[in-house]
């Protein structure tokens, strides 16, 4: 074997992590777009001038992870808090990490009325189809007759719902300069949902409005599935359901080259 | 002649969640059933040689465990005129 040296090296943890292993369950796809956020944050050496602001959900610990700075938000109030963020810190590069109940449930208004403005924010959105922390509730984004803990028999439409699909609703909005729709269920997935994270934080680092990126996630442990077996069905479940794709790419979004 | 590289999992990081075997396009990972980590899990490793230092592991990696190296065969070239 040759001697291990920095030439020879091909990937490294990224240095916007901090060395705090994560709570997540094993195989939870937050990592995954923790590590591409960090990845993308030291790419463009703004590790030093971020500032994140974290939700209520399992991603409430988000502040451990990363090596730049952070505060925690009242739950869904993420887009509030950080629209005052940078409002008065116009040089930092703010985002917000959302999961689906805090962002399309509790925290709707927050984030409409955040895109409708304009804000010059970037919000990553998590989308698993549940509530994870508190035990796999159902949550805005839960699948038509996916079981969950709080819809047993699966959900019923007549009495529960559609779901809602975040990435094509403030695409509407005038104020929103980049909002796509991502998943991490495959390698491929994941270096376009990277390239993805980037074209956001190159979005509002140009001040050229609101970005979201959406990320179809998975949830193992509340799903009841190994890990691999959670990829699969994202691939199969949740991508028909929630097509992938470039919502609203603006103008001066576009010739942005990465 | 593929390129030959290796990996390092950390003890720290790994959860034993099985997405990097699955993902390894050469399949030579799988779960140290000999050891423990830390915190209770059996760790990836690999168990044969093949890796070609794709970092495809790591890319799947939701804990950043995995450092990827790769050997370097790529001959220096000779400057024109030396």
């Amino acid at each position: 074997m040759v001697a291990t040296n920095a030439n020879n090296l091909v990937y490294e943890r990224p240095e916007g992590f901090t060395d705090t292993p994560t709570h997540y369950c094993p195989g939870c796809t937050h990592g995954v777009a923790h590590r591409l956020i960090a990845e993308v944050l030291e790419e463009m050496d703004l590790i030093d001038r971020t500032i994140g602001v974290a939700p209520v959900g399992c991603s409430v610990f988000a502040y451990n992870y990363f090596d730049t700075d952070f505060v925690e938000a009242p739950h869904g109030r993420a887009p509030a808090m950080a629209t005052g963020i940078k409002r008065v810190l116009p040089d930092r590069i703010v985002f917000t990490y959302q999961g689906d109940g805090d962002l399309a449930s509790i925290g709707m208004g927050e984030i409409v009325h955040a895109a409708a403005r304009g804000e010059n924010l970037t919000v990553i959105f998590i989308n698993n189809a549940n509530y994870g922390m508190t035990g796999g509730q159902m949550a805005p984004t839960t699948l038509p007759g996916m079981k969950t803990t709080s819809s047993p028999n699966g959900r019923d439409v007549e009495t529960q719902g559609f779901p809602i699909r975040m990435a094509e609703m403030l695409s509407t909005l005038d104020g929103v300069g980049y909002c796509v729709r991502r998943s991490l269920h495959d390698p491929k997935n994941i270096r376009l949902a990277k390239k993805a994270i980037r074209t956001a934080f190159e979005t509002q680092a140009r001040g050229l409005g609101f970005s979201m990126v959406e990320l179809l996630s998975t949830c193992p442990t509340n799903w009841g599935m190994t890990p691999v077996d959670s990829l699969k069905f994202v691939e199969q479940h949740m991508v028909p359901a929630f097509p992938l794709g470039d919502y609203k790419v603006a103008a001066g979004v576009a010739q942005i080259k990465i | 002649m593929p390129a030959k590289g290796w990996i390092e999992v950390s003890d720290t990081y790994c959860k034993g969640c099985e997405l990097c075997i699955s993902a390894c396009p050469q399949e030579v990972m799988e779960l140290d059933m000999t050891r423990l980590t830390p915190k209770g899990y059996h760790p990836a490793h690999t168990f044969k040689d093949g890796c070609t230092g794709c970092a495809i592991c790591a890319l799947v990696c939701p804990d950043a465990a995995i450092t990827v190296y790769r050997e370097i065969t790529k001959a220096v070239p000779t400057p024109v005129g030396a």
